[in-house]
């Protein structure tokens, strides 16, 4: 076999196929529009017009590259309580420093852009715990197009600031009050309204998931997050992690940091997904707990019951809320590449307070779940290792979660 | 000839009635399904519940989730779909669905239970041609019609993209959007059955958005067939158990309309 056909770096196909996963599973009047995004899409990857006004964005308005910061406190904290030896180094991407306090914006710049090429004029997105929203409301503020953003009711109640957020830049937020009335309720809202709006509206889908070409759009615009990990590592310590760790709802930021690494074969890959009360009870973790089966325009592994209805997915943290995932970690996790595992509510929690304390980060609840996997793969890993995990969002906005979660008292103040 | 193909009159278009099976419960929905072909429609459309009907307005979502909450299984649905074989043997019956309950045991597993429980053909909301190999193999193995679809958003390079492998009927979905909202525009839905015939034999279909006798009788009169959904699901939803008097009365309103288009 030649070079190519060993890379994991080759999907999808020209279908938009990853392995079996992926796919086109759209209404019929969504279709021509499809294709029509696919072909614009090559066109702007061919244009160098495309990546230099993407770059300047990222650069200048986001705050692009991201820093890359070995985090000592709690390396030296999880070392405490490491066998002799043992205790990796721990290393963050830090994209929690971006404008808007996500990775999210990261791919609303690209998707914008792409949407101004088409000639639309009018932007509606999904969002679970709002940071997509946000990033999507900043965009279209910034570049001046309507904005339409659908949320599940739930979500909106344990996710305040950003509504606010969202308003403040202009959107429109649409209150989404079927099924769980959340991130899966939202998405399918967004699905109603453009097909109802095909003729001047971009649909800016936050995740890697979705029909194809966006599983590879997003992918390809949060891929940025690796690229830079990757050029940083090496430009300062002259090597490569030992191991990647990032969290995953749909899988955009997880997806963004391992795909420039997928043809390293030193480096380990581990995605977590959210176990929220138990594997064995209401949970998010769609690889872990879940069959493959279509959904939302693609064919990936997802929570549903033998007739294949969809179950409802249960996390503390509204980001990673959502009974499927992004295709191409459904490949991944078959090919074996990339491993996946899970963290509970209450783990994420901990893990939530440990950064806060050791590192003075107060980091979002999405990446609060892969920092408790990376305590637990530490201390397994020997001194001289490196784990490289992405703090994809920042905590502001889940502060009053956490306060509930944890009760007032546990914080000695009076919230 | 088909059972479907002989389902379109030669001198009327077809009247095809949409409800969602389960709603308000599966041994309502036999009752129900009498009352709509004694009310004279042609062939019937059985929208199979799903958690995430994105395709549908709020009318054909609400019975999504009343038939779910009352426990409808995959299962009953087939049951249903025997047991109206049994009664009524010469009117076709459709299945409409989402592709996730039509592909969950595989594509093999439903074509085997739609032959067995005398299913005519199967409409899938979400899975276009582009995607249509597992479950459209599987179908057109047992010569059921996995029925394509033409939107307003289908141009002249498309539309051979969907003919190609089509059977049964064309399905136009005549405006961009969802179920039972916007109404289309005659002269729009005029001027496209007019550019599908052109384009095909297939019986042409028209859905989405009907609902009064006057825009049935309007379409009738340029296609072969009128689907109407939404206006029925609503009545069930508001007489529930009741709800057969009151659908009989009103399919039987549309049917004579159409018996007058032409």
């Amino acid at each position: 076999m030649n070079e190519q056909a060993n890379s994991f770096k080759n999907q999808p196909d020209e279908r938009g196929h990853f392995g079996q996963f992926g796919g086109r599973y759209v209404a019929e009047t969504l279709m021509p529009l499809i294709l029509d995004l696919e072909k614009e899409y090559r066109a702007a990857q061919n244009d160098p017009e495309f990546s230099t006004q993407f770059d300047d964005l990222l650069t200048h308005y986001v705050g692009r590259p991201s820093p890359l910061y070995y985090a000592q406190g709690l390396t030296e904290e999880l070392r405490k309580a490491a066998p002799e030896g043992k205790g990796a180094q721990i290393w963050f991407k830090r994209d929690e420093l971006n404008h808007t306090g996500a990775h999210k914006i990261n791919n609303c710049i690209g998707q914008i852009l792409l949407a101004m090429r088409m000639g639309k004029t009018r932007i509606i997105a999904e969002t679970g715990a709002g940071q997509h929203g946000v990033a999507t409301a900043t965009v279209c503020a910034r570049f001046g197009l309507p904005c339409y953003i659908y949320m599940g009711s739930k979500d909106i109640e344990r996710q305040a600031p950003n509504m606010f957020r969202m308003k403040l830049l202009g959107a429109t937020v649409i209150p989404v009050e079927s099924g769980t009335a959340t991130l899966k309720d939202a998405m399918n809202e967004a699905l109603r309204d453009w097909v109802a709006n095909v003729d001047d509206t971009f649909y800016i889908i936050g995740t890697a998931a979705g029909p194809h070409p966006y599983p590879e759009i997003v992918r390809d615009f949060q891929s940025v997050i690796g690229k830079e990990a990757r050029s940083q590592m090496l430009e300062r310590i002259n090597r490569l992690p030992d191991m990647l760790v990032a969290a995953i709802g749909g899988g955009s930021n997880a997806i963004g940091l391992f795909h420039p690494f997928l043809d390293d074969k030193s480096v380990k890959m581990l995605g977590v997904e959210a176990a929220g009360h138990g594997l064995d009870k209401e949970h998010a973790a769609s690889l872990s707990g879940g069959k493959p089966g279509i959904l939302h325009g693609n064919k990936t592994y997802l929570l549903q019951d033998e007739d294949g209805q969809i179950d409802e997915a249960h996390s503390i943290s509204a980001g990673l809320d959502y009974p499927g995932i992004g295709p191409e970690h459904s490949w991944l996790k078959e090919s074996g590449r990339v491993h996946y595992d899970s963290v509970t509510d209450a783990q994420a929690l901990d893990a939530f307070q440990l950064l806060c304390r050791t590192e003075g980060i107060i980091p979002a609840l999405e990446p609060s779940h892969a920092i408790a996997a990376v305590a637990r793969e530490a201390i397994k890993m020997d001194q001289d290792q490196i784990i490289l995990a992405n703090l994809c969002g920042r905590g502001d906005k889940d502060i009053f979660t956490v306060a509930e979660a944890l009760g007032a008292e546990a914080l000695g103040t009076d919230i | 000839m088909t059972r479907l193909s002989k389902a379109f009159p030669a001198d009327r278009a077809a009247l095809i009635a949409f409800i969602t099976a389960g709603d308000p419960s599966v041994a309502d929905t036999l009752v129900i399904l009498d009352a709509l072909v004694e009310g004279g429609a042609d062939i019937i459309e059985l929208g199979m519940p799903f958690t995430d009907p994105m395709a549908d307005g709020p009318a054909i979502q609400a019975a999504n989730i009343r038939s779910l909450s009352g426990g409808t299984k995959t299962a009953d649905i087939f049951n249903i779909a025997k047991e109206f074989r049994t009664r009524h043997p010469d009117v076709p019956l459709i299945l409409m669905g989402y592709a996730n309950p039509m592909t969950i045991r595989g594509p093999e597993w439903f074509a085997n239970a739609c032959v067995s429980n005398g299913i005519d053909g199967v409409i899938c909301v979400d899975i276009p041609v582009e995607e249509d190999d597992s479950l459209g193999d599987a179908l057109r193995n047992e010569q059921i019609a996995l029925v394509r679809l033409a939107t307003p958003t289908t141009d002249a390079a498309r539309l051979p993209t969907i003919l190609n492998n089509a059977s049964g009927f064309l399905y136009y979905v005549s405006v961009a959007g969802i179920t039972g909202l916007q109404q289309a525009a005659q002269a729009s839905v005029e001027e496209a059955v007019k550019r599908l015939k052109s384009a095909t034999d297939l019986p042409i279909v028209v859905g989405f958005g009907v609902r009064t006798p006057d825009q049935v009788a309007a379409i009738a009169n340029v296609a072969d067939g009128v689907v109407v959904g939404s206006a029925i699901v609503e009545l069930i939803e508001k007489y529930g158990k009741d709800a057969p008097a009151a659908v009989k009365d009103y399919v039987a309103s549309l049917a004579s309309a159409i018996a007058s288009a032409r």
